[in-house]
């Protein structure tokens, strides 16, 4: 209440009043204890969840790779069995893929897309909310799994006949089957609010050609998970029904297909491949204009590039088939089409390089990883059109060349740019800044122990070292390059473990980030570090595409939002302009209780088909719950 | 940061309806994913069926008379639909009652027919191939008819609820008159697969 008795109101806010702020704040806060964290709807608490969650699939599925690198070290070793490996590598790839890769980018799209397009929350709160839950089922089920030795042994694309009812053990690819729905629903959902947000609740004035790159890179990122993850999740989903009830989908006495699989699989996995490299293209741009302190070159071109990309991308995934006797004409089309994807990437790099060359870059570690990934992003780039070629790709199938290959394009193209993303936002999502001291050492290391590990697996392959064998004979020339190549991962995995140690000691003890660290110009650093919970004070009024350099020390504002419920902007999609004021939903516990129902289904279904049926009444009450609303100030209008 | 007011929000609606609305572009989304389903379903179709030495396996065409009085209820059922979408636009609430209960019902009678379907298709799902596709076809939307049925119950209850009368509550039956002209609209390929493919 303000001194005469009133509630403090808009007008109050833009005349300073910290009253009127206080109660803003307390408007959009999550309230303290269990239940509260439980109900929170607040896209940076939840996005903070995603991303530790994910790191923390990261750091258990590297130490399954350190596991597979002792067995591998010299041959014929005992180390680890046959099965256990098998397991083990399933789980290393599933995990790295679906609990990792696709999730952590998400996360960081959950916490930044909504501070950088100027809004004060995502849209569809709750389904955030349960998105995030709904990932961490799916990713407990898969680890439980492990732990108890009945983790998938099939390879994280689960081909079939060997995942198929025939040769498939026990409930092993069950599980991983259910594994991917979990962590597709869950994509889908932060898709779908990536989408809307973006599309409406821009700030005012944040035109199409002012929207961030990174903002772009998560829009295209979010359509390519629309459009691919429709087909694993078709894939999954006849794979389990010819597991439990018999269907043939890809029994070929019973008039299926086992290329069927294939197909579905890589018509979701290739384009997979670039929803995790295409927030990386948003990530290095933003890294880039803010080290060199100026404009990205070739806004338009970068854009452009990224949706060829996206469109590209689903053209691509007969090259995972080019050994499995496809016609020829066919092999021709993807391979040519394989290879154009290059254009628009040389079309990144390119920009970036002008960006470089025309700036000022200060080395700071985020550039520095930023480089690294450049390096290394180029040089899997190029591997990439060598596999692009059918005469190449038949000699090192399925070899140790294609495991180099995919780790330089995956580990080169998303996880240099995410960990220099780290240190770049740490000091915004934290409010404090990371060691620039460890942050060179973690760079060093990560840059050196990789290529140290990677490249020699290319030779590895040339010299007809297969991949997912869990041992070699010592008569074979592989020993000498193992070694080598098990010794480096340490070393790369000293990079993280110095990287990890680093975030957890800055997350406490690391020097208090001003507002904007880096003078960097959008709009996430206009607001204090870490941000409050309604993100902005007042909605920021966008008048160019670099609105922090361009204001002269103040930001255009909007005025008039109630302070006493959650009130968001609804902008038009393609000028930015104001529709309406929209309620943003409060904390709940239903999508907590419906991810669980919903859990409950999805595991009762890998052993029962009436487990779909008995439990769609407690996801259909719970959603209820869900949608039913309460008497907040929410459902005025 | 210092601030510069250049605009004041406070005469927006507080709801936008249509396009302004957010529920209009998340239901948007989720039918291009679940058009997605679809149109990989029938791409399946026709995959399995370029393999089989005949269209389909060892089994006669399926009954027309089930899945023909399904697509005419179907059919029939967007005409109130869309007068409801109209009535939540104009906010009139009695009207748009009114119009729940009947998409309700007639959201549940093609419930009768798809029962009818299935029997009707003259094969098992874990028979062959053809089988499999077909049974999942038809599973796929019996699944989306008994959501928006759902849907559409909670929503009635809510629109005779004090919850009722509210702009957010008229954006979701227009959102939920949308949704079920995507079931409607993804029916209409499928049928023909299902039914007239195999007559060709």
């Amino acid at each position: 209440m303000t001194g005469s008795g009133r509630p403090p109101s808009p007008a109050d806010l833009a005349a300073g009043s910290e009253e009127a702020e206080a109660f803003l704040r307390r408007t959009w806060s999550t309230p303290s204890g269990f239940l509260a964290a439980l109900s929170t709807v607040d896209h940076k608490i939840i996005g903070r969840r995603y991303v530790a969650t994910a790191f923390v699939f990261l750091i258990l599925g590297g130490v399954l790779a350190l596991v597979m690198r002792i067995q591998l070290a010299f041959p014929e070793t005992r180390f680890i069995s046959a099965d256990r490996y098998n397991q083990i590598f399933t789980v290393h790839g599933s995990n790295m893929m679906f609990l990792f890769a696709v999730p952590v980018m998400e996360a960081m799209a959950v916490y930044l897309v909504p501070l950088m397009v100027g809004t004060r929350n995502i849209a569809f709160p709750r389904l955030n909310a349960f998105s995030y839950w709904i990932y961490l089922a799916g990713g407990l089920l898969l680890w439980i799994s492990l732990a108890l030795d009945t983790a998938p042994d099939v390879g994280w694309f689960s081909y079939v006949p060997l995942a198929g009812p025939q040769y498939g053990v026990g409930k092993r690819a069950d599980l991983w089957a259910q594994m991917i729905t979990f962590t597709e629903v869950s994509a889908l959902a932060v898709a779908v609010e990536i989408v809307v947000t973006v599309f409406k609740l821009r700030a005012p004035g944040m035109s199409l050609d002012r929207i961030p790159v990174f903002v772009w890179s998560m829009l295209v990122t979010a359509f390519l998970v629309i459009l691919a993850m429709p087909a694993i999740m078709f894939a999954s989903s006849s794979l389990i029904l010819d597991r439990l009830v018999g269907t043939q989908f890809y029994n070929p006495a019973e008039g299926g297909d086992v290329l069927l699989w294939q197909h579905l699989f890589w018509f979701f996995g290739h384009p997979e491949v670039y929803i995790i490299f295409l927030p990386a293209v948003g990530i290095v741009s933003a890294i880039i204009s803010t080290f060199t302190q100026r404009p990205v070159f070739g806004y338009m071109p970068l854009v452009l590039a990224m949706i060829a990309t996206g469109i590209l991308s689903f053209g691509l995934w007969v090259h995972h088939m080019f050994v499995a006797g496809l016609p020829r004409l066919g092999s021709s089309f993807f391979t040519a089409s394989s290879m154009a994807i290059a254009i628009p990437a040389g079309t990144q790099i390119f920009c970036w390089l002008a960006t470089l060359w025309d700036g000022r870059p200060v080395f700071k570690t985020p550039l520095l990883f930023v480089i690294g990934f450049l390096i290394t992003f180029v040089i899997g780039g190029l591997t990439g059109v060598m596999v692009a070629s059918v005469p190449l790709d038949s000699q090192v199938h399925d070899t140790y060349f294609v495991v180099a290959h995919f780790h330089y394009v995956l580990i080169g193209g998303s996880v240099f740019p995410l960990i220099g993303a780290i240190y770049y936002w740490f000091p915004k999502m934290t409010g404090r800044m990371m060691s620039e001291r460890s942050g060179r050492w973690a760079f060093g290391l990560i840059f050196t122990g990789f290529h140290l590990t990677f490249f020699p697996m290319h030779i590895l392959g040339l010299q007809g070292m297969p991949r997912r064998v869990y041992t070699y004979p010592p008569e074979l020339p592989w020993a000498g390059l193992n070694l080598f190549v098990s010794l480096s991962a340490f070393i790369l995995a000293g990079g993280f473990l110095v990287f990890f140690i680093d975030a957890l000691r800055s997350f406490r003890h690391g020097p208090r980030a001003g507002p904007n660290p880096w003078n960097a110009s959008t709009l996430e650093w206009a607001v204090p570090s870490p941000p409050p919970p309604y993100n902005f004070r007042h909605i920021p009024v966008v008048e160019s595409r670099e609105p922090l350099w361009m204001s002269d020390e103040t930001l255009a504002v909007a005025t008039g939002l109630r302070l006493d419920r959650r009130e968001l902007i609804v902008s038009s999609v393609t000028a930015g302009e104001p529709e309406a004021r929209e309620a943003s939903p409060a904390d709940s516990i239903w999508p907590f209780l419906a991810a669980i129902a919903t859990g409950i289904m999805l595991i009762g279904s890998i052993f029962s088909p009436w487990a779909v049926v008995w439990g769609a009444a407690p996801v259909a009450i719970t959603l209820t719950g869900w949608f039913w609303p309460k008497q907040t100030r929410e459902d005025e209008s | 940061m210092k601030e510069r007011v250049v605009a004041d929000l406070s005469k927006l609606p507080l709801h936008g309806l249509g396009s302004a609305s957010l529920t209009f572009w998340g239901t948007s989304a989720f039918m291009l994913i679940e058009g997605m389903g679809f149109a990989l379903a029938i791409v399946v179709y026709f995959y399995l069926m370029s393999l089989a030495p005949h269209w389909p396996i060892e089994a006669p065409a399926p009954d027309l008379l089930p899945g023909t009085i399904l697509t005419l209820l179907l059919l029939v059922s967007i005409v109130p639909n869309m007068l409801v979408a109209r009535w939540a636009k104009q906010r009139d609430l009695r009207k748009v009652r009114v119009g729940l209960i009947v998409m309700t019902l007639l959201g549940a009678s093609p419930l009768i027919p798809r029962a009818f379907e299935f029997r009707a298709l003259h094969i098992g799902w874990d028979d062959d191939a053809y089988g499999s596709i077909i049974w999942t076809m038809l599973g796929l939307h019996a699944t989306h008819i008994i959501t928006d049925l759902i849907d559409t119950i909670v929503l009635a209850c809510l629109m005779f609820s004090k919850h009722g009368d509210n702009a957010r509550r008229y954006g979701d039956v227009e959102d939920n008159a949308l949704y079920w002209n995507f079931v409607v609209l993804a029916w209409l390929p499928l049928y023909g697969c299902i039914y007239w493919v195999p007559r060709l």
